[in-house]
């Protein structure tokens, strides 16, 4: 959900009354300003103004959503990303959202790629969610996500999803690893390095994750054998509980 | 659990038990299986493990992957499902700026309390434990020795279930033959780590953790446990067989339904409830005790928060068991003419000597580990081995700039995936598509983290007070709290850290230490007071009524009929976590009121 009008907002206070009109305004300002502070660093950074993406970006306002799950939410349900607060992302975004997680993690040998598996959904989520650190990761990847897109439109003339993976790649490999990246895109290299990490946490939540990365566990044993004796020969160990 | 509202209180119990968890649940299931009328009050809701245990649900059918956030603080399938490090209403304050000094306190609300979620490990404290003053000159000795309360510590563990392994090592007592269940077999950084450990001195042995590694022998334990009394053996018979083993998946932190694992609700209060003779009162916040014209204690005031009313419990006697902290609240609350100062506060020491344990760690890399072929290492949902303190002969030579020792926990198991990033930049060097699938892979298991959880010697620096200006949202004074470590403490976290980094080192890996830990400040050292979960102190036990605030049994010197059962009276801190020690010693004290009981004198 987005809008501009925050009072529209199904906003519930924890004693169960609505927020006044003030409460909701100043979520909604320092949100802004959380989110306005640094696009204007990343405009500076590359030497150029602002681009349509960026200052729809701005115009675009975070989810001001007073509360989250609370203390004492059902455990034992399962969860669609949405359940207890909007989903945020707006089609361009996630549009870009899936054409880089998919990059980064995408189908081969070891399984599907990252939005076949509902990664995009649980970075929306997580991007959208009320509690400080998801708020503080949200100007970062919704900044990120336009910078890519403006830098693919610049250098390639088309938004990141629709060039090439060849094209994509070029684009990566600049932002990879910000210990190595140029001076003028480590931002956007932060970016990067935060995206990755939120996609392949959301990646390796999943079954197929779990296949992927070589996790069995979470299933009933009638007894627990330890590591198999390849492993045990590998670290040259041997088990000392009979 | 089946519960009543404060209206349903019956006129008047023999016990009031003011708390569910370890100590509330073993004072309720030894009371009621005597034949004593008790009542239970619990700040928080009722809880059924049975119900609403989140056991095999993976992380992508959570929310925020089921990450720690302000609300669920150890994630969103742990098991706590009220209250946490902040307590709406309910705040409390510190009286210093420092971080490291600031006292961070975990109130649980719920019936069970932090036994639904507790690490399990059961550890005894060793004989040194309760003499350490006469050990080395510092705090304060216990009243009591560890032959007093060893036969409490094996029938606690005939009662919960603890698997280990007994090992003859110094202070770190064995448990009578048939006792403990088996330990589960070591994992691959656990092995790995013992073999390292062996390199450098440090001794990894089996931990003790109260999981059942087999079911328990309902047939015969319960007549070791209450000789002579046909009818309690028949109900804890059927309460223990009613407890499968562990299936070695879940992490206990969530909780258990199929009651493989102690937690007060699992354990402690059905049994308690089968007698007939308990009647437990959720959304109970406890104000004081109400004292009679006699000076004894009659009963407890306490806020209806369905209703926000205050309502009373009568009984002969009441026990607190609150947690350390809490009892100290409704304690230094509990004034009246007789009692200025607060309840049993006639030494003055109410609120004084509150301890947590020392908590450091450090993490590391050790390419061993890589790339090793997928098995299953969830194991018992928690430790397998640790290495108890070592370095009892060095300390007692004065070769260690600091009195007392730590015990070192480990972690590095192929854990369930997902909520975080399973390459970090340094080691993935910006890899993405197929290439950072091979690190997650390579890398998966391969890192391994030690903590320790060290003894803290009580000092007059740490203690709680009432704030006089800040009230709960009933008009309740709330604690403020005071803390100072001492050199004994953060010396005793920078050798642990030095310990870990050779650890790691020993097994080929490398520790992520920036800086050596002497030339670390204490903040990047030491973890912040009460972070831990083991506070105690507060009500210490003692010889004397002036320098301590309940006798051997725990009862208080200045009101015979209160008896305080969480971890308020402990008079030092041990290394080894306090839960099992808790258990212990409330069943003891219960024991006497028993006595006291059939004597006439409640």
């Amino acid at each position: 959900m987005s809008t501009n009008d925050p009072v529209q907002l199904p906003v519930t206070t924890e004693d169960g009354g609505r927020v006044t009109r003030r409460q909701a305004m100043q979520w909604v300002m320092a949100a802004v300003a959380a989110s306005a502070a640094p696009g204007g660093a990343f405009a500076q950074e590359v030497g150029r103004t602002t681009t349509p993406q960026e200052k729809a970006l701005k115009e675009q306002v975070p989810v001001p959503v007073p509360h989250g799950y609370g203390v004492d939410p059902q455990l034992r349900k399962v969860y669609e990303p949405g359940a207890f607060w909007p989903l945020t992302l707006n089609d361009a975004q996630k549009k870009a959202a899936t054409a880089l997680a998919d990059t980064i993690l995408p189908e081969d040998k070891y399984g599907p790629a990252a939005s076949d598996v509902g990664v995009i959904e649980m970075l929306d989520e997580w991007v959208s969610a009320p509690y400080p650190d998801q708020q503080a990761d949200r100007p970062v990847i919704l900044e990120g996500l336009a910078w890519i897109d403006a830098e693919s439109s610049q250098r390639f003339g088309k938004s990141f999803a629709d060039v090439s993976d060849d094209h994509k790649r070029a684009i990566c490999d600049d932002v990879c690893y910000a210990a190595t990246a140029k001076a003028e895109l480590k931002k956007s290299a932060h970016f990067f390095s935060r995206f990755r990490s939120l996609a392949a946490a959301a990646y390796y939540a999943t079954p197929q994750g779990w296949k992927a990365i070589g996790y069995v566990g979470n299933v009933q044993l009638p007894r627990f054998d330890g590591p198999p004796p390849e492993v045990l020969a590998k670290l040259g160990v041997t088990q000392t509980v009979q | 659990m089946p519960t009543i509202p404060a209206a349903k209180a019956k006129a008047e119990y023999d016990v009031v038990i003011v708390g569910s968890g370890a100590a509330g649940g073993q004072a309720a299931y030894t009371l009621t299986l005597a034949g004593l009328k008790c009542v239970m009050l619990e700040a928080g809701r009722s809880y059924d493990p049975l119900r609403e245990t989140p056991m095999f649900n993976p992380p992508h059918q959570a929310p925020l992957m089921g990450e720690r956030t302000p609300d669920k603080p150890f994630g969103f399938y742990d098991a706590t499902v009220g209250g946490g490090w902040e307590v709406p209403g309910e705040p409390y304050t510190s009286a210093h700026t420092q971080p490291h000094e600031q006292f961070t306190w975990w109130r649980p609300r719920m019936l069970g309390g932090r036994t639904n979620h507790w690490g399990r490990i059961s550890l005894r404290n060793g004989p040194y434990d309760f003499k350490p003053r006469s050990r080395d000159g510092l705090g304060f000795d216990w009243p009591i020795t560890y032959d007093d309360v060893e036969p409490y510590y094996t029938k606690v563990e005939m009662l919960i279930g603890v698997y280990g392994s007994n090992e003859g090592l110094e202070n770190t007592p064995n448990s009578p033959p048939d006792v403990l269940l088996p330990p589960p077999k070591g994992r691959a950084a656990e092995l790995l780590s013992q073999k390292a450990g062996r390199k450098i001195g440090v001794p990894v042995i089996p931990i003790h953790r109260a999981v059942l590694t087999r079911t328990q022998d309902w047939q015969n334990i319960p007549a070791k446990l209450h000789p002579g009394n046909a009818w309690a053996q028949k109900i804890v018979g059927q309460s223990m067989k009613s407890r499968l083993a562990c299936f070695w998946a879940t992490p206990c932190g969530r909780g258990c339904d199929i009651k493989a694992n102690y937690q007060s609700t699992t354990v402690h209060l059905p049994p308690a409830m089968a007698t007939g003779n308990l009647d437990i009162i959720p959304n109970a916040h406890a104000r004081e005790v109400i004292v009679g014209k006699d000076g004894k204690a009659t009963g407890v005031l306490f806020i209806d928060k369905t209703s926000g009313n205050e309502a009373r419990v009568k009984g002969k006697a009441v026990i607190l068991a609150a947690g350390a902290c809490e009892t100290v609240r409704i304690l230094l609350n509990s004034k009246s003419n007789s009692f200025p100062n607060g309840l049993a506060n006639s030494s003055g020491l109410v609120g004084k000597y509150i301890m947590d344990t020392v908590g450091a760690r450090l993490g590391g890399h050790v390419p061993a580990l890589e790339n090793l072929p997928p098995h299953n290492e969830d194991g018992a949902g928690g430790g397998h081995f640790y290495a108890p303190w070592w370095l009892y002969q060095q300390q007692k030579a004065g070769k260690l700039d600091f009195a007392r020792g730590y015990h070192v926990e480990m972690g590095g198991s192929r854990d369930m995936p997902g909520g975080d990033n399973p390459v970090p930049d340094d080691m993935g060097k910006g890899s993405y598509g197929t290439k950072f699938k091979e690190d997650a892979r390579r890398y998966y298991g391969s890192f391994v983290g030690y903590a320790a959880r060290g003894e803290m010697i009580p000092n007059e620096h740490c203690y709680c007070d009432l704030d006089p200006a800040v009230k709960d949202k009933w008009g309740i004074p709330v604690l403020r709290f005071h803390w100072k470590w001492s050199d004994h403490e953060i010396n005793q976290a920078r050798h642990a850290q030095q310990t870990f980094a050779e650890l790691i080192e020993a097994m080929g890996g490398t520790p992520h230490l920036p800086r050596p830990p002497r030339e670390r400040p204490p903040g990047e050292v030491i973890e912040k007071p009460g972070s831990i979960i083991h506070e105690v102190g507060g009500t210490i036990i003692g010889e004397d009524p002036t320098k301590s605030v309940c006798n051997g049994w725990q009862q208080a010197w200045d009101v015979k009929n209160l008896i305080l059962c969480d971890g308020a009276p402990f008079a030092s801190n041990a290394d080894k976590n306090p839960t099992l020690t808790i258990m212990a010693l409330a069943w003891r004290a219960c024991d006497h009121l028993v006595e006291e009981a059939k004597k006439g004198n409640l």
